[in-house]
């Protein structure tokens, strides 16, 4: 499957699309996971280090194509996709991985950059890196503030909920004049220096470092936490809540955990982003972030965190590179949101079956007994 | 046919349960003593599904009370009771559909510490043992197998967590004949290993036939109980649930 030689028996333009979606990638069945475990622990070691410190070194080297023309790549790198990445990251912890729809998920970013905003800015003046932990903290808070009484509500009513909480956060930082109002909050403070590490109006490429640095240890932990029991309890929630609850899991607990945990890494980005354009507005923090925020996680893969990642990136990334389609851009990225449900709903990165981890969406294929090795274009009418 | 010990695991009074304002259950008291087989028969919505719901805790009492080996368990949660050794396999079966059958069979001990164990491994091996169907499928999705498939995985994980009770939900919904016998075997089996089930059942026939004792359900009512083998024989029974004249 990895040219196209199911041409004959596929429109032609529709296994373009899937190709170029990055559909066809399976092989046999081994997914770049399965090929990526089946190379020696060394390799995967080395691998991973060059993968790494050229990420870290995207802004110096600027590469040609990928680098951004009308915006300052760097900045691109520090200022938007380090927050979305992290945003897409706790998010799939909420709705990825426990299987509740959040579409409130903005409130949790703008209380991490508010606190930081209060805290440096507005009404203290603590050192930048204190006020990060707080609004951490803040944020968790929040979260367990929400989900304590409204976690009892499932899926679409839960939904709703969140809606309306990401909206009372926005108008409250609206109408507050402690908050600001619409003025927002200015000269919040940036990180100080670490070493070399600058972080300065001019300087973004220190951020990027920073925030990379940030995406990768929230991966490690929520890696630890997904092949933990928590991770395990959370899965069983995501397939069937109740049946979760019968095999002894206590899922108002662990659902509260998800979205204290998600909120943490919400109120991490929203933290950062504060420190980096030192300036917020209320009107930063709309409904419509929360709906690019889950189109990021969806996009990925959800439950994927690899997915999230690339979700959170494309997302935060692709406006910016074809800005020269200018007001037309998001029309572009609609569609590709669209043919990407169509043809791909599982995401780009979809999470497998087997290891803890599994794929609901794929289940008719084993049926008929098939591998999973084709596209399952058939699948667009999700699972009954 | 089964042991007949005195010892009640489980025991019900006066239970009433409500959805909204009208009463499903109405009162009912009933008992489950260590070993036995004890079924509730009755037909479509005589509150068999109900009472089931509120012996896992997933229905709120109105009133009465349930105890489980002597504790009060009226108002204790669902995963608690996990806790105490009631395992359960739901109506409608419940199963994990995008895990795999190992995964599913894997969270039915979620709350057991020596899941690693050898002691694990040997449980595993009893239930593939007598459900030989899922070790063919171990490592296929559990909502990509057929209906009867996946009750023998809901019974087969709720036996994973070794309940002392395993309640059972009408775990020959929707099935073919030749299933359905086989799974009032493999239920017959399950006691005789030393599991004490409760079984809610609108197949009376075959629930009767294995039950120790069983206990007729009309409109949130227990309007008759007696040994399994007796009411198979009730003339009134039989005309009711039996289909027979």
């Amino acid at each position: 499957m990895n040219a196209t030689p199911s041409g004959d028996t596929t429109p032609k333009t529709v296994n373009k699309i899937t190709e170029l979606l990055g559909a066809t990638r399976r092989r046999k069945g081994l997914g770049i996971g399965e090929k990526w475990n089946a190379l020696p622990k060394q390799a995967r070691i080395c691998i991973a280090l060059v993968a790494v410190a050229l990420l870290y070194l995207l802004p110096w080297i600027n590469p040609p194509i990928i680098r951004t023309e009308d915006t300052d790549f760097a900045s691109l790198l520090a200022g938007t996709v380090v927050p979305y990445v992290l945003v897409a990251l706790g998010l799939n912890v909420v709705v990825g991985m426990a299987g509740l729809l959040d579409l409130g998920y903005v409130g949790f970013f703008a209380v991490g950059a508010y606190s930081v905003g209060v805290l440096t800015s507005k009404h203290a003046s603590l050192p930048w890196f204190l006020a990060m932990f707080i609004a951490i903290a803040i944020s968790m808070v929040f979260g367990a503030i929400l989900g304590a009484p409204t976690l009892r509500l499932r899926g679409d009513y839960l939904a709703i909920v969140t809606l309306g909480f990401g909206e009372i956060i926005r108008l409250s930082a609206q109408n507050f004049g402690w908050l600001g109002a619409s003025e927002g909050i200015s000269s919040i403070k940036r990180p100080p220096s670490i070493g070399p590490l600058k972080f300065t109006v001019l300087e973004n490429k220190g951020y990027w470092v920073f925030g990379l640095s940030l995406i990768l240890l929230t991966v490690f932990l929520i890696s630890l936490l997904e092949t933990s029991r928590v991770g395990r309890a959370w899965t069983a929630i995501r397939e069937d809540e109740d049946a979760a609850e019968l095999m002894g899991v206590p899922t108002f607990k662990f659902k509260l955990w998800a979205f204290a945990i998600g909120a943490a890494v919400g109120g991490l980005a929203g933290a950062f982003y504060a420190g980096k354009l030192n300036t917020i507005y209320p009107r930063d923090f709309e409904v419509q972030k929360s709906i690019l925020f889950l189109a990021a996680v969806v996009l990925g893969g959800l439950g994927n965190r690899w997915g999230a990642i690339l979700g959170g990136f494309l997302v935060a990334y692709l406006p910016e590179r074809f800005r020269f389609v200018s007001d037309k851009r998001y029309f572009f990225f609609g569609l590709v949101l669209m043919i990407m449900m169509i043809f791909r709903p599982q995401g780009l990165l979809p999470r497998r079956l087997g290891r803890g981890r599994a794929k609901g969406i794929d289940i008719r294929k084993h049926r008929a007994g098939e591998d999973e090795d084709d596209l399952g274009v058939v699948r667009s009418s999700g699972r009954g | 046919m089964t042991r007949w010990r005195s010892e009640v695991l489980l025991e019900v009074k006066d239970l009433q349960v409500f959805y909204g304002r009208i009463q499903a259950i109405r009162g009912i008291s009933f008992s489950v003593a260590e070993g036995e087989i004890v079924t509730l028969i009755g037909a479509n919505g005589a509150g068999k599904t109900t009472t089931m719901k509120t012996m896992s805790g997933v229905r709120p009492v109105a009133a009465g009370s349930v105890r489980f080996d002597g504790k009060d368990i009226t108002k204790m949660a669902s995963h608690k009771r996990v806790e105490l050794g009631i395992g359960q396999a739901p109506e409608g079966r419940g199963i994990f559909p995008g895990m795999t059958v190992r995964e599913n069979l894997d969270m039915g001990m979620y709350l057991r510490k020596d899941r690693k164990s050898g002691a694990a491994a040997a449980d595993l091996e009893r239930v593939l043992i007598l459900f030989p169907r899922l070790r063919e499928r171990i490592n296929q999705a559990g909502g990509s197998m057929s209906g009867g498939e996946q009750q023998m995985l809901a019974i087969a994980r709720a036996l994973m967590g070794r309940p002392r009770l395993l309640l059972l939900d009408e775990p020959s919904m929707g099935l073919a004949p030749m299933l359905i016998n086989q799974i009032f075997r493999i239920i017959s089996e399950i006691n005789a290993q030393g599991t004490t089930v409760l079984l809610v059942e609108q197949n009376a026939a075959k629930a009767l036939k294995i039950a120790t004792r069983a206990y007729v359900l009309e409109s949130g009512e227990i309007v008759k109980t007696g040994k399994g083998s007796d009411l198979l024989n009730d003339s009134a029974v039989r005309d009711a649930y039996l289909g027979g004249k």
